[in-house]
């Protein structure tokens, strides 16, 4: 294991960032800030829909406002094929939903309160993860 | 005014994403390849997020309500299943494969790639069938 490109300042700042718009959204509308429930509900409920659509909207305007405010430099590398993209967006789709959350919902919101179920889906997800890495290398 | 709240939940979380460098996929990759070149950023974001975000969790915990809604919606599922570890397997496979998550693929649809549309697409779609699963 050779450790390379950490930079721990700038992640434990947008971490802490991320944490106040979980923080706003629970106390202001009483909600956990898991994106892919977020984005499922917005798809296939109507409760909530406009909130729900917000929220997604807000998550591609954060940038734009890095971009404008900060660095319009935004690193963006993918190396995969457009096929394996579809394949592994289908499994993000149908695992988050199976599992009921994902990096934000489980990661963060679940963690954050302590709950098993989110340390234990957390667990897997990062584990399945390194394994897939590991096996079929980054690329 | 929770139409507000949302937004600006949003926004705030996408600039942290984008200040984490979280949006670009080779960054998440860096962090699963523990065995290679490993590049533990991610998990600093994860503590960052969980530090400033749990003490209200808990400090909210007798509260009745939130500020602009009726009550506080939190999963009232508690069970250890096969669902949670299966799910949570498919997850990260697609994860791994492609330094994607549903926050940071959304994120990264300001940068106007072809990559990140497909993936919602496809994970959208995954979303539909999911409801057959459950």
């Amino acid at each position: 294991m050779n450790i390379v490109n950490f930079t721990p300042f700038a992640a434990f700042t947008g971490g802490a960032i991320i944490g106040l718009a979980v923080v706003l959204f629970f106390i202001g509308n009483g909600r956990l800030a898991g994106v892919s429930g977020i984005a499922s509900n917005f798809l296939t409920s109507k409760i909530k829909r406009i909130d729900n659509l917000l929220f997604l909207t807000g998550l591609i305007v954060g940038p734009i406002i890095f971009s404008i405010f900060i660095s319009n430099e935004i690193p963006f590398l993918i190396k995969n094929s457009f096929p394996l993209i579809i394949f592994s967006g289908l499994l993000v789709g149908v695992g988050t939903r199976i599992s009921g959350g994902c990096t934000s919902g489980h990661g963060i919101c679940g963690i954050g309160r302590f709950s098993l179920r989110s340390i234990i889906a957390t667990t897997t997800f990062i584990l399945a993860g390194i394994a897939t890495v590991s096996f079929f290398g980054v690329s | 005014m929770s139409k507000i709240i949302s937004l600006t939940s949003g926004i705030i979380f996408g600039f942290g994403l984008t200040v984490s460098s979280m949006t670009n996929p080779a960054k998440v990759l860096g962090f699963l390849d523990l065995f290679g070149q490993w590049d533990p950023s991610l998990i600093f974001v994860m503590i960052g997020a969980i530090i400033v975000s749990s003490p209200f969790f808990f400090l909210t915990r007798n509260k009745a309500k939130p500020l602009f809604a009726q009550s506080f919606s939190i999963p009232e599922v508690k069970k250890i299943d096969n669902k949670l570890i299966i799910g949570s397997s498919l997850f990260g496979i697609g994860w791994g494969s492609a330094g994607l998550c549903p926050g940071p693929a959304i994120s990264s649809l300001a940068l106007l790639n072809n990559y990140s549309l497909a993936f919602i697409a496809s994970m959208f779609l995954g979303f539909l069938l999911a409801k057959v699963f459950n």
